[in-house]
C-alpha cells in the first residue's frame, strides 16, 4: 500500500511502449460454489476401512495390474492390504492418495511406493533404487535394505530403512524425514533442500554434497564431507527430537544420539531463506 | 542401459546356462539388441575351446555389413590351415552357425598372445574366447533367442556372467556384444554397465604397449586394461582395484576367471547392482528380479557401496 503512488507512475518500460498488456485485476475473483463436488474431490482417494482386510497375489501381475489392483481394492473400501509375491517388481504401489495399511510380503524393485500421499506402507522385505520417490505423507517402513536414491525428492512424511541403503540417499530431498538403521552410501543427501536425514551407521564419501538446506545427523563414520556441507554443534533440540523420532520409528531407540554428528548446509543462498520463514522450515 | 547378472555355485556345479539365461530374460529390457554369455562348463582340462567368429550375424537390425558366405568358409580354412601351422591339433569341431564356430583344439605351447595374433590377422575373424573352461556366445536377439540358438541350455559348470545390451556408442553387432575375452588370457571374460569416459587416451597407452583392441566399445577396455595389468604381475583384484582410478566414468562390471568371479563398482555408485551372497552361491545382477529368476524365495540382499572390489572362489 505505501507505493500506490509509484504503481500510479509509469515505469520506463512502460513509456517505452514494452508493455501493452492491459491487467484487469481480475483473477482472484474467480467465484465458486462450496457446494460443489468437484472442489471438494480429491481424485484418486477412497474411504477406507483399516478394519476391512484383504490379501493380494501379485507372483503373476505386471506392476500395472498389481497397481490396478490395488486401485481396486481400496475403491470397495478395503484399508489394510497385504500384496503376497512382490517378487522384486518394479513401481508396486505407486501413486497410493489415501490413508491405507500396505503390506508387502517380501522384495520390490526400483520405484516402489512412488509419488504416495498418506499410506503407511511396510515392506518385509528388500527395496530397489528410488523407493518412495516425491512422498509427500505418510509412512514408509522398509525391514531389510534398500538401493540407491533411497526417498528421492521426498516432500514429507517418515521414510525408514532398517537395513543398508546405497547412494544418494535423499537426493533432491524437499522434507520429510529419512532414517537409515544401517549404513548409507556416497553421496547421502545430494542436493538436499529441506528435512532431515539420520543415519545410524557410517556414510560413504561426499556426504550433504551441495545440500541447500536440511539436516543430516550421523551415529558413526563419515567418509568425506561433500561441497558446501558443515558440521555444526548438536543442540538441545535436536537430541529431543532425534530421541523423540527414533521412538516413533521404532528403531534405534536405545542409541546414544548424543553422540551424533550433525551435518548442514555452509552455504547460505542470497535469497532461500526468504522463501520460507524459519519457524516454519523448523516445523517440517 | 544395459543389464549385467552373475552367478558363482560354490562347491558343486549346476545347469549355469539354463540359470544365467533366465537372469539375463529377466532384464530384457534393459536392453536386447544383443546377449552375450560366458559360461565357465565343467571340462576335463585337457584341451582349449575356442569360440570364434568368421563373420558377423547381419539379420534385421544388424549394423554389419552383408557378407557373402563364401567367404565365411574362406576364412574358415585359413584358421585351419594356422592352426595346423602353429602346432594346434583339432580334437573337435563345431559350426554352430554360418559365422560362429567352436573348436576343442589341443595346443601346448601356451603363448596365447602369438596364437590369437595369427588367427585374428585373419580379417574378419575374432576369437571370441579361448580357455580350458570358459565359453562366451554371444550374438544379436535377447537372452533367450540367444541361448536357442547355440543351444545353451544343458550346459553345466560352475559360474557365469552375461550381458545384455542396448547399444550406444557402438554398433549393433557381435564385435561390439559382450562379454569380452580378456585376451590373451585364457579364461578371463568381462561384462560391463556403464559408461567409460577415458576409452581413448586409455586404449592409446594400452595399443602402445601391444595389447589389441577388435571393437570401439568403451566396456572392452575393461577386459584389456585388466589383461595388461596381469600381464605384469598383478592379480586380478589387484587390478580391480586399480581400474577404480585408471577408468574414469561409472560402471559396475563382473570379471570371471577359470576359478573365480569378481565384481566392480565405481566410487560414484551411478549403476545398479543388487547382489546376494550365500555359502554355496553368489548371484548378482543389475536388479533383484534377475536374482529372483534363479531364488524364487525370500531372500536376503544388498546393494554393494561406491569403490567396492569383491571376489569369489568357486
Amino acid at each position: 500500500m505505501a507505493n500506490l503512488k509509484t504503481t500510479e507512475k509509469k515505469t520506463k518500460a512502460q513509456s517505452m511502449g514494452l508493455h501493452t498488456e492491459v491487467l484487469t485485476g481480475k483473477t482472484q475473483q474467480k467465484f465458486f460454489n462450496p457446494d460443489e463436488a468437484e472442489n471438494f474431490y480429491y481424485w484418486g482417494t477412497y474411504d477406507v476401512d483399516f478394519n476391512k482386510r484383504t490379501e493380494l497375489d501379485v507372483n503373476d501381475m505386471d506392476c500395472k495390474e498389481a497397481n490396478k489392483k490395488i486401485d481396486e481394492l481400496m475403491s470397495q473400501g478395503y484399508g489394510t492390504i497385504v500384496i503376497k509375491n512382490p517378487q522384486g517388481k518394479h513401481s508396486l504401489g505407486v501413486g497410493i492418495l489415501n490413508k491405507l495399511n500396505l503390506i508387502f510380503e517380501g522384495s520390490l524393485g526400483y520405484f516402489g511406493v512412488g509419488s504416495i500421499d498418506g499410506p503407511t506402507v511396510r515392506v518385509n522385505g528388500r527395496v530397489g533404487w528410488s523407493c518412495a520417490e516425491n512422498m509427500m505423507a505418510g509412512k514408509v517402513v522398509i525391514e531389510k535394505n534398500a538401493g540407491s536414491c533411497f526417498g528421492a525428492a521426498v516432500r514429507g512424511g517418515d521414510l525408514i530403512c532398517k537395513g543398508s541403503v546405497g547412494a544418494r540417499t535423499g537426493i533432491d530431498q524437499k522434507g520429510g524425514t529419512i532414517i537409515i538403521g544401517g549404513d548409507a552410501g556416497a553421496f547421502t543427501g545430494f542436493m538436499m533442500q529441506r528435512g532431515r536425514i539420520v543415519v545410524l551407521g557410517n556414510v560413504g564419501i561426499n556426504l550433504g554434497d551441495s545440500m541447500y538446506d536440511g539436516t543430516i545427523y550421523v551415529g558413526g563414520k563419515i567418509g568425506s564431507y561433500g561441497s558446501d556441507a558443515i558440521e555444526s554443534p548438536m543442540t538441545k533440540s535436536d537430541i529431543d527430537w532425534l530421541k523423540r523420532k527414533l521412538k516413533v520409528a521404532e528403531i534405534g531407540e536405545d542409541f546414544n544420539v548424543s553422540e551424533m554428528t550433525k551435518v548442514v548446509a555452509g552455504k547460505k543462498l542470497w535469497n532461500y531463506d526468504a522463501l520460507e520463514p524459519t519457524e516454519k522450515k523448523g516445523a517440517i | 542401459m544395459c543389464g549385467i547378472a552373475g552367478l558363482i555355485h560354490r562347491g558343486k556345479s549346476s545347469n549355469v546356462g539354463q540359470e544365467l539365461q533366465g537372469m539375463l530374460q529377466a532384464l530384457k529390457h534393459r536392453g536386447e539388441d544383443s546377449t552375450g554369455y560366458a559360461l565357465y562348463g565343467d571340462t576335463d582340462g585337457q584341451n582349449f575351446i575356442m569360440r570364434f567368429k568368421v563373420g558377423e550375424n547381419v539379420g534385421e537390425g544388424s549394423s554389419s555389413v552383408m557378407e557373402d558366405v563364401s567367404v565365411y568358409d574362406e576364412r574358415k580354412k585359413i584358421v585351419d590351415s594356422y592352426l595346423s601351422q602353429m602346432g594346434a591339433k583339432i580334437v573337435k569341431e563345431e559350426r554352430i552357425l554360418p559365422y560362429s564356430l567352436r573348436y576343442e583344439i589341443d595346443y601346448d605351447k601356451g603363448d596365447l598372445l602369438e596364437f590369437s595374433q595369427k588367427i585374428e590377422s585373419i580379417p574378419g575373424v575374432e576369437i571370441l574366447s579361448m580357455g580350458k573352461s570358459l565359453e562366451v556366445i554371444k550374438d544379436l536377439g535377447n537372452a533367450k533367442t540367444v541361448c536357442d540358438r547355440y543351444n545353451l541350455g544343458d550346459l553345466v559348470g560352475t559360474h557365469a556372467i552375461g550381458h545384455a545390451r542396448m547399444a550406444t556408442e557402438s554398433g549393433v553387432d557381435i564385435k561390439s556384444a559382450h562379454p569380452f575375452w580378456g585376451y590373451p588370457f585364457s579364461d578371463v571374460s568381462v561384462v560391463h554397465n556403464g559408461q567409460l569416459t577415458n576409452y581413448w587416451n586409455n586404449r592409446r597407452i594400452l595399443e602402445n604397449k601391444g595389447m589389441r583392441f577388435m571393437s570401439e566399445c568403451d566396456s572392452e577396455l575393461i577386459a584389456v586394461y585388466l589383461a595388461e595389468k596381469m600381464r605384469n604381475g598383478a592379480t586380478l583384484e589387484e587390478g580391480m582395484k586399480d581400474s577404480l582410478s585408471g577408468l574414469d566414468g561409472v560402471f559396475t562390471y563382473f570379471v570371471a576367471t577359470k576359478n573365480s568371479l569378481g565384481m566392480a563398482k565405481d566410487t560414484m555408485a551411478a549403476k545398479p547392482l543388487v547382489l546376494y551372497e550365500s555359502d554355496d552361491l553368489v548371484a548378482m545382477g543389475s536388479e533383484e528380479i534377475a536374482i529372483r529368476s534363479v531364488l524364487p524365495q525370500e531372500i536376503d540382499t544388498y546393494d554393494p557401496f561406491d569403490g567396492e572390489v569383491k571376489v569369489w572362489q568357486i
